[in-house]
């Protein structure tokens, strides 16, 4: 175990280099070209047995990792926003034939307007994709999440690629001090490839993937995949519990924070939970019972838990670094609320989309916010269900 | 690299198996056959979506006895490189036998290759992998109903450049896909016809002996999109061929050479657009401009291959008009 400090693209690019995956591919795109460009550095120093595939687009390096992971090995990659979304039918291809590829999700906005800063419409649009989506507060929780996912998606009993998000610029660019495991620790963690159920190298074993599946047999198919991530959430605990007796840091499906007598909280993703935390001190100490909850795995989401952890609260905001335009509710905002609706007593929930584009998410931001949910404590009913923050008017 | 004895060909299982469901008399299963049994090494395969991918893996069935992955149709250039990227890198750290030699192809039609899937071809002939990709050439997007891609011939009818009362066909040439894979400074680029299996399965080995990216272009008559019979895939590969419509030629190491010069075989390319449903139109008298373009466009890429067979081989000399006797 060492203490350093690091941005969270090198801490990433660093567990990276201590899983040593067979193959990677590598095309650039802001924040998260510097993984791949740390990476680089790693394979040309002889630090990894890594061959690097320095593909023309993200639609490739997407099918270069299918095609790799198809072959047996351990494969892994790192994008953002509209590389994500170029890879957005190719993730689908991944998911359905079932590899293990991690990719790390260095969350940007998506165009237009074109912007480089973070927010998380590039991971939430990618949600249906069959992939297993982890979500980061810190360079930390990043670093500790590449190393989990890589078990999690090679589980044998899920064979499912897996998506390590954290935010852009805010994690992915500052320096944090943080705890790397020794080489040998996260080597031993990870162990053997064994992620491939049907590897094409293996000669003797011919096999065909990508199939034409009909009315026939495809909704079978589709439905294994469904099942499978039935089966995630278990393995998930069980991974982040073992990950917790090497580290000294446990990790499960979502933090609490001050939740236990909780009156109103917040459900919020990455980096925001951290500036909650705060906030959620400041009125703990003018004695409102305040609370946060902050998601880890959002796919599958662990609906039935997340209600269980909220069912105290009488008012409840989620907050949204995306839009689900024309829907009710920001991506995460739906996935609670409805969560929700078999407590035989519901909180109020309300919803801010906040943040896009990068726009900063002030503690004053979230004061207001708190104060609001104090306001629901006795009124009980909402102004507004679904509103845009830390916006201009 | 095996003899090509037709008796010793004969013996070699098919690994692209009878019942694999493309058309009757379709071009593309004949050209996968004979590049596959021109082939010693095991081989692993991707497969851009497309008539020859669709219809040999109709879940739960696939006609394939070999290590075979479809992901999508732009890509195969892509996948196949990513399959190379991992065996690579297995045999340097010894997870798997450093003996093991496999041979890693790449199969795509003319949409998937000329069109969606150019830049990913591009992409991995730049980067070098060990491989060889080969584009089956119907002259359309036929799994789709024959709409017009950038192979498709000029003045060729397809649902999405249909001959009608203003246009009559497909009004721009053909792109030249070859000579962008040698612009890739490729080690091996070639032609190539069915109806020709020895030239066929000659460049094949030659390319597989020959480390590093490989292309190559091969004409794969189509009887649905074409409106021809379903026994004309080889006649037609041939008269392909012999109107200088399809030049076979490769290009190894910087040596440009026309491995066939058809002399007095040599037919005007009207007897090539006669027995095909999608240039009936041509024959309309006011059309006759478009027969003399069409036959202009072919001569100009044939003195162009000539040409660089000629810069390659100056003992050898070929006289593009040779053969021209209408
Ligand atoms: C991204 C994407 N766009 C379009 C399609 C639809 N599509 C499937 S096969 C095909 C035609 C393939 O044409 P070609 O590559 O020439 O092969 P052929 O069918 O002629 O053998 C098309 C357009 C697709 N599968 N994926
Ligand atoms: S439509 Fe054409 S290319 Fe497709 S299988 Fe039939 S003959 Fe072959
Ligand atoms: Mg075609």
């Amino acid at each position: 175990m060492k203490k350093v400090a690091m941005t969270g693209n090198v801490a990433v690019a660093n567990a990276m280099r201590q899983i040593n995956p067979d193959v990677c591919a590598a095309y650039p795109i802001t924040p998260s070209t510097e993984i791949m460009q740390q990476f680089s550095t790693f394979v040309a120093n002889g630090q990894v047995d890594t061959e690097l595939v320095t593909v023309e687009s993200e639609h490739s390096a997407m099918s270069a990792c299918i095609g790799a992971a198809a072959a047996g090995g351990r494969v892994m990659n790192a994008t953002s926003a509209n590389g994500l979304a170029l890879m957005w039918e190719m993730l689908y291809i991944a998911a359905g034939n079932r590899l293990p590829i991690v990719l790390s999700c260095v969350n940007r906005a998506l165009s237009a307007p074109i912007n480089i800063h973070c927010d998380h419409s590039d991971s939430m649009g990618a949600r249906d994709s069959g992939w297993i989506q982890l979500y980061a507060e810190n360079a930390q929780e990043a670093y500790d999440n590449t190393i989990q996912a890589v078990r999690i998606g090679e589980h044998p009993d899920l064979h499912l690629p897996v998506m390590s998000c954290m935010d852009g610029f805010i994690i992915s660019h500052s320096i944090e001090n943080l705890e790397l495991l020794d080489d040998r620790q996260v080597g031993d963690f990870v162990g053997p490839y064994k992620g491939t159920a049907y590897p094409l190298l293996d000669l003797a074993n011919p096999v065909t993937y990508g199939a034409l599946h009909l009315q026939d047999y495809y909704i079978e198919s589709r439905k294994q995949l469904h099942e499978a991530h039935k089966r995630a959430k278990n393995i998930v605990i069980e991974v982040g519990r073992e990950y917790g007796k090497l580290s000294g840091r446990s990790y499960g499906l979502f933090e609490t924070y001050k939740m236990d007598d909780a009156e109103i909280g917040i459900v919020a993703l990455n980096s925001a939970a951290g500036t909650a935390k705060v906030v959620v001190d400041e009125f703990r100490a003018k004695g409102v019972k305040a609370g946060l909850l902050k998601p880890r795995l959002f796919r599958p989401f662990p609906y039935l838990e997340i209600a269980d952890a909220l069912k105290g609260l009488k008012a409840l905001c989620v907050l949204d670094r995306a839009d689900s335009f024309g829907a009710a509710g920001g991506p995460l905002f739906i996935e609670v609320r409805s969560a929700l609706y078999d407590l035989p007593k519901r909180p109020v929930a309300i919803n801010k989309i906040f943040g896009l584009g990068g726009r900063d998410l002030g503690l004053d931001d979230l004061r207001k916010v708190f104060e609001e949910l104090v306001t629901l404590l006795d009124k009980g009913q909402a102004k507004s269900l679904y509103e845009y923050i830390t916006v201009r008017e | 690299m095996s003899v090509l004895k037709l008796k010793e060909l004969s013996k070699k299982p098919d690994l692209l198996t009878g019942g694999h469901r493309m058309c009757a008399g379709c071009g593309a299963p004949i050209v996968v056959r004979q590049v596959l049994a021109a082939i010693d090494e095991p081989v692993i395969i991707a497969n851009a979506t497309g008539c020859l991918e669709v219809a040999t893996t109709i879940y739960p069935y696939s006609a394939w006895k070999l290590p075979w992955i479809h992901s999508a149709f732009e890509n195969a250039a892509a996948t196949i490189s990513g399959v190379e990227a991992m065996y690579q890198s297995l045999k340097r750290q010894g997870k798997i036998p450093a003996d093991t030699k496999i041979k890693f192809l790449a199969f795509g039609g003319d949409g998937g290759t000329y069109d969606i899937g150019l830049q990913a071809l591009s992409g991995a002939l730049e980067r070098g992998h060990d491989f060889m990709y080969v584009c089956y050439d119907n002259g359309a997007y036929m799994n789709t109903g024959i709409q017009r891609s950038s192979a498709t011939p000029f003045g060729a009818d397809t649902t999405t450049s249909p001959a009608g009362k203003v246009l009559q066909g497909k009004t721009q040439k053909r792109k030249d896909l070859t000579k962008i894979a040698l612009a890739h400074g490729a080690p091996y680029v070639a032609q190539a016809s069915p109806h020709n299996w020895k030239d066929l399965m000659a460049k094949v080995q030659k390319a597989m002996s020959i480390e590093g990216p490989k292309f190559m272009n091969i004409i794969a008559p189509c009887n649905r999109g074409w409106r021809t019979q379903t026994n004309d895939a080889i006649a037609l590969s041939r008269l392909g061929v012999n109107t200088c419509f399809w030049p076979l030629y490769e290009v190894a190491d910087g040596v440009a050479t026309v491995t066939y010069n058809p002399k007095k075989n040599r037919r005007p390319i009207s007897e090539w657009l006669k027995p095909q449903g999608r240039f009936k139109h041509l024959f309309k008298p006011e059309n006759d401009w478009m027969l003399k373009k069409f036959q202009d466009l072919v001569d100009e890429n044939w003195r162009s291959v000539v040409g660089m067979h000629n810069a390659s081989h100056p003992g050898e000399q070929i006289d593009p008009e040779e053969g021209k006797t209408w």
